[in-house]
C-alpha cells in the first residue's frame, strides 16, 4: 500500500467543509432568495451607502489596528528576542497566557473598566479593545523570527562597520519582515470581520462589517450576507496573494 | 540603563493586558450584579458557582460542561484526521501534495465569520439540521490544518530507514506504526492536540453560526447572548478567576518540569 493514500480520507474532508462550503458562498451570493441567478446582492453592496460606509470604517480601523500592533509588538518582540535585555523565557509566556482566557469575557471586562474610568466608549476605545486583543498575535511570529535569527548577520554588519542604529535597519528589521507579514496577516483581516468586540467596545455606536454579515444572516438573508462574505474573500484571496508566504512557519505550538 | 527601560517596557505592556483580568478577579469576590460595583467582600458568588446554585443561571455549567466536551472530542477527532493525514502528505508530490497544502492553509487565512458563514451555508444546503454535530465537525475543520503544520515537520525530521528497517526485521505495518512511527510523531500531536483544544475552547463566530436553533450554547455564546441581554451573570466572574488560575498553575508546572527535564540533558 501507497502510504500517500493516507492523505485520502483528509483530502476527502477538506473537498466538503472547506472547497464546497467556499463555492456554496460564491453560489448563494448570485442568487436570490428563490434561487434564481442575480446581480443584484452585489449591485446592491456597491450602491448601498450605509454597507460601504460600515466598510471603508472597518479597513480603516483594521489598517490602524494592525499599525498599532506593529509599532507597540515590534520592540516588544525584539526585546524579549534580545538575551541582554530579557534572560527569563517566562515573559514570552506571559503575553500568551491571557489569550487562553475567554476573549468576549476579556473584552467585555475592558468596557467595564473604560466605564468605572468615565471614559465614553468609542472609536479610541474600539482601538484599544482591539490593540488589546491583537497585539500577542503580532508580537508571537516576530519573536519567533527573530529568536531564531542566525545573529552572524548582524554581528558581520557591526564588524564590517556598520553603527548599531544602522545594524537594526538594514540587517535585522529586513530579515525579519516574514514576521511581521504573518503577524498582519493575523490581526488585519480578522479585525475587518470581527463583531462581537466592536459592539461591545463601542455600546454599538460603531459596526464593523462583522455585524453587518452577522445580521444579515441571522435575519435569513442569506444571500446579501454571502455576498457580503464574498467580497471579503475576494479582498483575503487577493492580499494572501500580495503577501505570498506559506504559513509553515505558525507551526510549533504556542505554549 | 538600556535594559532598564526595555524591562520597563514590557512590564507597561503587560500591566495593560493583565489589567482587565486583575479586574475580574477583584471584582470575583464581591457579590454585586455588576462589575465594577463594589459591595463587600464576599466568597459568595464562588459558592453559587461550585454548588451549582445560581437563580435561574443554571445553564452556565452546561455552556462549561459542552465547551470542554465540544474541544475534548474536536481536538481528539481532528489530532487523528490531521496525523494520519500529515503521513500521507509526506509521502505525496508535485500537483497533489501542492493542492491539499492549498486548501490545508484555507482555514487558517479564513478569519472565523468567514469559516462560520461558508460552514452554515453547507449545512443548509445540505439540509442537516444544526446543534452538537455540526458544530463538533466546524470545529474539527479549522483545527485539523494546525494538526497537519504540527506533525509534518517532525516527519521531515525523521530518519525514514527506521521505519523500513523495523519492516525488515520483521514487524507487521501496524506494529512499526504503533512501536515507531507514532512515537517519534508524539511531539507534534501533543503540540496539535493542545493548540486544537485551546482554539476550540475559545472559539465563538464559528460555533456561532453553526450552533443552529436548538439552544445550544458554549461559553463564548453564553457570555455573548448574555451581554446583549443586559448584565452578565455575576458567577462568570468567579469562573474566569478560576479559569485564568488553573491555567496558570498548569503552565508553571509545564514550565518547571521542561526547565528540570533540560537540566538533566544537560549532566548527562
Amino acid at each position: 500500500m501507497k502510504r500517500s493514500s493516507w492523505a485520502i480520507p483528509y483530502a476527502l474532508f477538506l473537498v466538503v467543509f472547506v472547497l464546497l462550503p467556499l463555492i456554496l458562498v460564491v453560489v448563494y451570493a448570485f442568487q436570490d432568495s428563490m434561487g434564481r441567478f442575480t446581480l443584484g446582492n452585489i449591485t446592491k453592496f456597491f450602491t448601498d451607502r450605509d454597507t460601504l460606509s460600515t466598510f471603508a470604517v472597518s479597513l480603516e480601523v483594521a489598517l490602524e489596528n494592525t499599525l498599532l500592533c506593529i509599532l507597540l509588538g515590534y520592540p516588544a518582540a525584539w526585546i524579549l528576542a534580545n538575551r541582554k535585555l530579557n534572560r527569563s523565557a517566562v515573559t514570552i509566556v506571559l503575553f500568551i497566557l491571557p489569550m487562553w482566557v475567554n476573549a468576549l469575557m476579556r473584552t467585555l471586562a475592558t468596557a467595564e473598566l473604560f466605564n468605572m474610568l468615565g471614559v465614553t466608549l468609542g472609536k479610541g476605545t474600539l482601538l484599544f479593545g482591539m490593540v488589546y486583543d491583537y497585539l500577542p498575535f503580532m508580537i508571537y511570529p516576530i519573536y519567533n523570527i527573530l529568536d531564531k535569527m542566525d545573529k552572524s548577520y548582524a554581528e558581520a554588519a557591526a564588524d564590517l562597520g556598520a553603527r548599531p542604529g544602522t545594524v537594526f535597519w538594514k540587517v535585522t528589521v529586513p530579515l525579519s519582515m516574514p514576521g511581521v507579514a504573518s503577524g498582519v496577516l493575523m490581526v488585519f483581516m480578522p479585525t475587518v470581520s470581527t463583531f462581537a468586540i466592536s459592539e461591545f467596545l463601542t455600546n454599538n455606536k460603531i459596526k464593523l462589517f462583522g455585524t453587518i454579515i452577522q445580521e444579515n444572516i441571522n435575519s435569513s438573508m442569506w444571500n446579501y450576507g454571502a455576498a457580503l462574505a464574498l467580497v471579503m474573500l475576494v479582498i483575503i484571496g487577493l492580499s494572501s496573494l500580495l503577501s505570498g508566504g506559506e504559513k509553515e512557519e505558525m507551526q510549533g505550538g504556542l505554549i | 540603563m538600556k535594559r532598564f527601560f526595555a524591562q520597563l517596557y514590557i512590564w507597561v505592556l503587560l500591566v495593560i493586558l493583565y489589567a482587565p483580568l486583575v479586574f475580574i478577579a477583584i471584582f470575583s469576590f464581591t457579590e454585586s450584579k455588576v462589575l465594577g460595583n463594589w459591595k463587600g467582600f464576599s466568597t459568595r458568588l464562588y459558592q453559587n458557582l461550585l454548588t451549582g446554585d445560581m437563580q435561574g443561571n443554571s445553564s452556565l455549567l452546561q455552556a462549561v460542561e459542552n465547551t470542554l466536551l465540544i474541544a475534548l472530542i474536536a481536538a481528539a477527532l481532528a489530532t487523528l484526521l490531521g496525523t494520519v493525514a500529515a503521513i500521507g502528505i509526506h509521502n505525496m508530490n508535485g500537483r497533489s501534495r501542492q493542492a491539499i497544502t492549498f486548501l490545508n492553509n484555507i482555514p487558517m487565512i479564513n478569519p472565523d465569520i468567514i469559516t462560520g458563514v461558508s460552514l452554515f451555508l453547507l449545512f443548509v444546503f445540505l439540509h442537516i439540521s444544526q446543534g452538537y454535530t455540526t458544530v463538533v465537525l466546524a470545529h474539527i475543520t479549522f483545527c485539523t490544518p494546525y494538526v497537519v503544520l504540527s506533525v509534518l515537520p517532525k516527519l521531515r525530521q525523521m530518519n525514514p530507514n527506521i521505519y523500513e528497517a523495523a519492516l525488515d526485521l520483521g514487524a507487521t505495518p501496524g506494529v512499526a506504526l504503533r512501536k515507531v512511527l507514532i512515537p517519534q510523531l508524539r511531539g507534534g500531536m501533543v503540540s496539535g492536540f493542545i493548540l486544537s483544544f485551546t482554539m476550540s475552547l475559545d472559539d465563538f463566530a464559528v460555533t456561532f453560526f453553526t450552533r443552529g436553533t436548538i439552544g445550544l450554547d458554549t461559553l463564548s455564546t453564553y457570555i455573548y447572548t448574555d451581554a446583549r441581554k443586559g448584565g452578565l451573570t455575576p458567577e462568570l466572574r468567579p469562573l474566569m478567576t478560576l479559569i485564568f488560575l488553573i491555567i496558570l498553575v498548569l503552565l508553571v508546572v509545564f514550565n518547571v518540569r521542561q526547565q528540570r527535564l533540560a537540566k538533566k540533558t544537560q549532566r548527562v
